[in-house]
């Protein structure tokens, strides 16, 4: 099982990271973090939340940037590399609660040809 | 999130309490929320169809629903509610976002839908918030709930974005 993990800087993709990984290390699967801004976190950022969230379990991952055009670039890997899954943080919650997708999730859901995970 | 308003604010809103007939013949008032309808706010979502829900909203089961109802009625938050007797049949909710605009939505219980009630309680709504000093008023839906769509667009909102699943909608209530 070979995952891709999407993470945004937002708490839900920091959870979906953390969800991930535990279950990457029940299946023995291969994982990659592909970090990506939401537009509101700086890269640098998301990078030290990230790698304090890898510390805290015993996984071997490969970690990549992904600059421009998010989405299209996980969907390129996906295929590229032959991943079996991409598994995404599930939606910013807006201040009453609704569950916005970001344009990344939307384009992943109707473009990728593997199954796509959202974390909830 | 950075979205349009339109330039004119809205005319002729009504301020709660309100005291209507609705479509099917019933009487139905209108009224701002108080601590105390907390419990009959649960009691309708319990009730709540979960084919209407929107976005994730309202949750289903007591806890998450209590929590829920905790965000949106927080401080500086507005909740005006349509009651049916002692039954609350509608809430609409205006909730502070970090830039001074306020988010709305509005829940009509399944048995009290296609009345008028929705139209009726966001316009008191929308009233009650501008006699607050609320200037921009924003929503999301889903593109695909025209019904819903059309109620907006008569009160008054304008749609401003339709590059994701869920289209924004604004509208003005005051000037800057």
């Amino acid at each position: 099982m070979q995952l891709i993990v999407g993470v945004d800087g937002s708490d839900y993709g920091l959870r979906a990271l953390g969800e991930s990984l535990e279950r990457a290390q029940q299946l023995g699967g291969d994982v990659t973090v592909a970090l990506y801004s939401d537009g509101q976190t700086a890269l640098d950022e998301i990078e030290s939340l990230v790698s304090e969230e890898l510390s805290a379990h015993d996984i071997d991952v490969d970690v990549i940037w992904l600059e421009e055009e998010p989405g299209s670039q996980l969907i390129e890997l996906a295929e590229r590399d032959g991943y079996d899954q991409i598994v995404l943080p599930g939606g910013q919650r807006s201040p009453l609660g609704k569950i916005n997708l970001s344009n990344t999730i939307e384009f992943v859901l109707l473009n990728a040809q593997t199954t796509v995970t959202l974390v909830r | 999130m950075t979205l349009r308003y339109p330039d004119e604010p809205l005319d002729d809103l009504p301020a709660p309490p309100v005291t209507f007939t609705d479509g099917d013949g019933r009487s139905i008032e209108i009224k701002q929320a108080t601590d105390e309808c907390i419990e009959p706010l649960v009691d309708m979502y319990l009730e709540f169809d979960s084919q209407d829900r929107a976005q994730g909203i309202p949750p289903s089961g007591e806890e998450p629903i209590r929590k829920w109802l905790n965000i949106v009625t927080e401080d500086k938050s507005l909740n005006v509610i349509a009651w049916d007797g002692d039954e609350a049949v509608g809430h609409a909710m205006l909730v502070a976002d970090d830039d001074g605009s306020y988010e709305l939505a509005i829940f009509v219980i399944q048995s009290h839908q296609n009345a008028g009630i929705g139209t009726e309680l966001l316009r008191t709504a929308l009233g009650e918030g501008q006699s607050q000093g609320i200037n921009r008023v924003w929503l999301s839906v889903e593109r695909w709930n025209k019904p819903a769509i059309a109620v907006y667009e008569k009160i008054g909102f304008e749609r401003m974005d339709d590059t994701s699943f869920e289209r924004q909608m604004t509208v003005r209530l005051g000037a800057e």
